[in-house]
Order: C-alpha cells, then structure tokens, then sequence
C-alpha cells in the first residue's frame, strides 16, 4: 500500500489509469502515456487475433451496442466466443474493433477507471468526461498501432442530462468524433452501416432496433470473411446491449435466437 | 553541540498514544453490525459530502474516525490498493483481509516512526456469501488490529456504546431493527438528540449484483427508523 506523502496538487488524483503510469508503468501493455516509439521489425499483425464487426444504434429509449463472437488469425478462426461488447459501468459499455488482447485490455483498463473515479470522487464522471479518458488512453496506443496492434473502440454511454443514448468513435490517433445516429467499425463495419443505413430511423421501438442491429451483422458476415454469423449448431450468436435510463442489460439469447430464424426464413423465401 | 534530551521509548509512546486518543475520542461514532442481508454501517455525520462510510470494492467497505484528511488518505490508499490488486489478478483475489494488513502496516510504522502519529481508528469490513464469512476488522492509530464478529464501533464515544450493544444484539436481525439499534446506541451514549438528516447510513448488502455497497437516502433511513 502506498500512504502517499507528495503534494496533493501532484497526485496523480482520480485516475487509475495516470496512478498506474506512474507506479506500475509495466502493467501498462501499449496503453502507455508516454511510451516512445517501439523499434521496427517484421509487423506481428498477421499472428495476432483480432476483433471484427462492432456497430451501435440509438433508439428511443437509448442505444444499443451489439458485436460478433468470432476473432481470426490471418484467415484462420483464432476464437468463436469472444466477447467484444462489454459493460463499462451502469451507464455505459463500450465495443472493441483491432487486435484482441490490446483491445480487451483497454476494455478492463477502462472499466477499472470508471470505477476508480467514481469510488475516490464519489460521483460518476460525465459522459463526455469518459469519453475523452478513453480517448486518451487510445491515444497511448499509438506506437503499438503503428506496428500493426491497432484498438478502436465505440463508446456509447445513456446521457441523463439530455435523456437520450450517445455514441463516440475512436481513430488509431485518440480522436473523438460523436455520431448522431449510428456507426459500425472493424473489417465488416462498412457492410454493417449500409444495412443500418437502409433500415434506421430516428426513434424507433427496441424490437425494431434490436431487428436492426442484427440484420446489419448478419450481412456484414456474409460479405466479410472476418466476421462470425448466428451459429445454430454451436448456438453462438452475436452480444446485443441496451443502455438506457434504468442501465445496461443484455438482450436475451433466447429473443436473438428466434430473430435470427424469422430473418433466416425470410431470406430463404426472397431467393 | 547541544546534547537531545533523553526520552524513555516508554514514555515516548505514551505520549503518542494519547494524542492520538484525544485527537479520535474527539469525534462522533460510528457503528458497522451484521444484519439478516449483510452489513449497515451507520455514522453521525452532519456533512452531506464528507463521507465516513465508503466503498473500497465488491463487498468491500471503509469506516473512518478521526481526523478527516487523514483517513481520507488512507481511504484512497485502500482504493487503489484494491483496484491494482484486481486489475492484476482477479476481482475475486480482492481481500478484506489483506487490505486490513495493510492499513495495520502503514498506521504501526507511522505510530512508531513519525513524530505526530495519525489520528485515526479505521474498520474494514467484508460481506461473504453467508453471514458466517462476513468480515469486521477494526485497526487503531497504532496499527493494533482486531478481528470482530457481530457489530463494532470506531471513533468518539465507541467504548460506551459497545458496551450499550453488547446486550442488546441478536444476530440476523432484519435492516430496519438493525438500523434502529444502531441510532438508539448513538443516542443513549454520545448524542442525545440525534436527527435523522444527520445520520450517514449505508449497506453492504448480499443480495445486489456486482458491487454490493449501497447508501441509503434520508427517506429510507426514516421509513425504516419508523417501521417498527
């Protein structure tokens, strides 16, 4: 336990993340604030995992944020499980697209952050507040981004004081950019948000949305080879969260399941 | 060259020990007990934002007595402590046991080595699974440690009210009956005319998903004080 004794104006104050940097510098991965760059070399990209098609959609009631299960390695299927969509804290969850084990770690670094703000403080922070934090730590990431390790994740969080969802993007840079509606990242992103592109409109009901979100990572695993479908055999089906005023909840597997196979009959029927 | 006066570590001690002492009895109370779903923790505490009772994580709360600004240091401390321990292992590998030793390191080698000691009596306290594994440690300005079981007090007038509870405590009590105890202790020993609104009141309770650390507000503090 460290009893600090320095000023209290250089105390790295409410963040795990900055106490971390300062005591613990190598529990930091690549999420570093002052990290130099690595030297070069063959890029590891090829040999790692990595995460495919994220997306997030607002709603009525507030935002959904949903991902695919299944990471490959080169043109491998490296995991069918991964989660990629997780819980950040009762108000927000976040997505991640890149290679996997940066990006599940920024995922905990995050949500340790969030969690350590609101112990010390006593307060949450405000959804712009983590939405920079996070942005700063995507930014410590950038030397590992040039070597091919790259994490970009979807931040979507409830916003009491507007009363509606909101969704942040990330580039390999840190830079925050706020979506008005919906967006879709990772190698079938681009699939994903022409579907959603198709079918949203503002304010839609949740089984409308959640409808939605599900067909958009439908084609996207059509179209791209890196995205994992519904698997009715194994029953692996894709993470779909709802952020809304009362918090984070999952959407059942029984409701995705059943989605999928009306989606699954009508496809059979148009062709 | 002027020659130190010499000083008996006995005495020494002593002195140090009561200063501390004067510096906590100072205070007000504050009570952590078990009750049917876990543990209340109940502070006279006229501020609103300068809290007694905090959370330190999962099951995890923090009681502090004494002087503000040092408890509130090691109340961070605890945070962080725990926070690191759970990035780098598990949530699971957080303890209230090894958070406890810890607090005992730090306020024993400050007692023994600094010139002021802290003026702080501090408890750590865990919800388990059951009520057998709940956990009450209540660590002094020295870094003496003790392991409790039932309820505990820190800060101000603790002895009586212990002393007050002994009697009068039944395990698994239902919360209202619990919280009721606990401001009738407070009121019968250090505060005679105690308002609810300046009652800090908080559970860890082993029902709740996740993070089981709850505050409760005045309205449920009252509704509960009068549902009896």
């Amino acid at each position: 336990m460290i009893l600090k004794s320095e000023s209290p104006f250089q105390d790295p104050g409410s963040s795990f993340y900055d106490w971390l940097s300062v005591h613990h510098p190598d529990a930091l991965l690549g999420f570093r604030p002052r990290a130099g760059a690595e030297g070069g070399g063959p890029s590891p990209a090829a040999r790692i995992s990595h995460g495919t098609t994220v997306l997030a959609l607002k709603y009525k009631d507030g935002v959904i944020i949903a991902g695919d299960r299944m990471a490959t390695e080169g043109y491998q299927v490296s995991a069918r499980r991964i989660e990629k969509v997780y819980k950040m804290d009762e108000h927000s969850a976040i997505a991640i697209a890149g290679a996997a084990g940066p990006c599940i770690e920024l995922a905990k670094l995050f949500q340790t952050e969030l969690e350590h703000y609101e112990k010390l403080e006593g307060a949450e922070l405000s959804i712009d507040g983590k939405a920079n934090k996070l942005a700063q730590m995507v930014k410590g990431n950038l030397p590992m981004a040039f070597q091919g390790l790259i994490v970009v994740p979807i931040f979507v969080g409830y916003d009491p004081k507007r009363s509606e969802g909101r969704i942040f993007k990330y580039d390999i840079t840190g830079g925050r950019y706020e979506e008005t509606d919906y967006f879709s990242t990772g190698s079938g992103g681009k699939d994903a948000r022409t579907t959603m592109k198709k079918l949203y409109q503002p304010g839609m009901e949740e089984p409308e949305a959640v409808r939605t979100v599900l067909e958009a990572l439908y084609d996207a695993s059509e179209e791209d080879i890196g995205t994992g479908g519904p698997d009715l055999i194994r029953g692996i089906y894709p993470t779909v969260k709802t952020i809304t005023v009362k918090g984070v909840s999952d959407v059942p597997e029984s409701q995705i399941h059943q989605i999928y196979e009306r989606l699954i009959e009508k496809r059979k029927r148009e062709t | 060259m002027a020659i130190p006066y010499y000083v008996p570590p006995e005495q020494m001690m002593q002195d140090r020990a009561e200063y501390a002492k004067k510096g906590i009895a100072k205070g007000r109370s504050i009570v952590a007990m078990e009750y049917q779903d876990g543990i209340l923790m109940v502070a006279d505490n006229p501020s609103i934002s300068l809290n007694k009772v905090s959370e330190i994580y999962d099951a995890i709360a923090f009681l502090g007595a004494g002087r503000y600004s040092e408890f509130e240091n090691l109340r961070k401390a605890g945070i962080r402590h725990a926070d690191l321990k759970g990035y780098l292992y598990s949530r699971e590998d957080v303890t209230a046991k090894s958070l406890a030793n810890a607090y005992s390191q730090v306020l024993g080698t400050t007692f023994s080595q600094e010139v002021k000691p802290l003026e702080v009596e501090i408890a750590v306290v865990a919800v388990g699974e059951a009520s057998q594994s709940n956990e009450i440690y209540r660590i002094s300005f020295d870094g003496s440690i003790t392991d409790e079981r039932g309820f505990t007090v820190i800060g101000g007038r603790s002895e009586a009210i212990m002393v007050f509870l002994k009697d009068r405590y039944k395990a698994g009590l239902p919360l209202s009956d619990a919280l009721t105890l606990c401001k009738e202790a407070v009121e019968n020993t250090a505060t005679p005319r105690l308002v609810i609104q300046t009652l800090e009141v908080a559970v860890l309770d082993r029902n709740r998903q996740g993070r089981k650390f709850r505050r409760l507000t005045t309205d449920e503090i009252m509704e509960l004080v009068h549902s009896r």
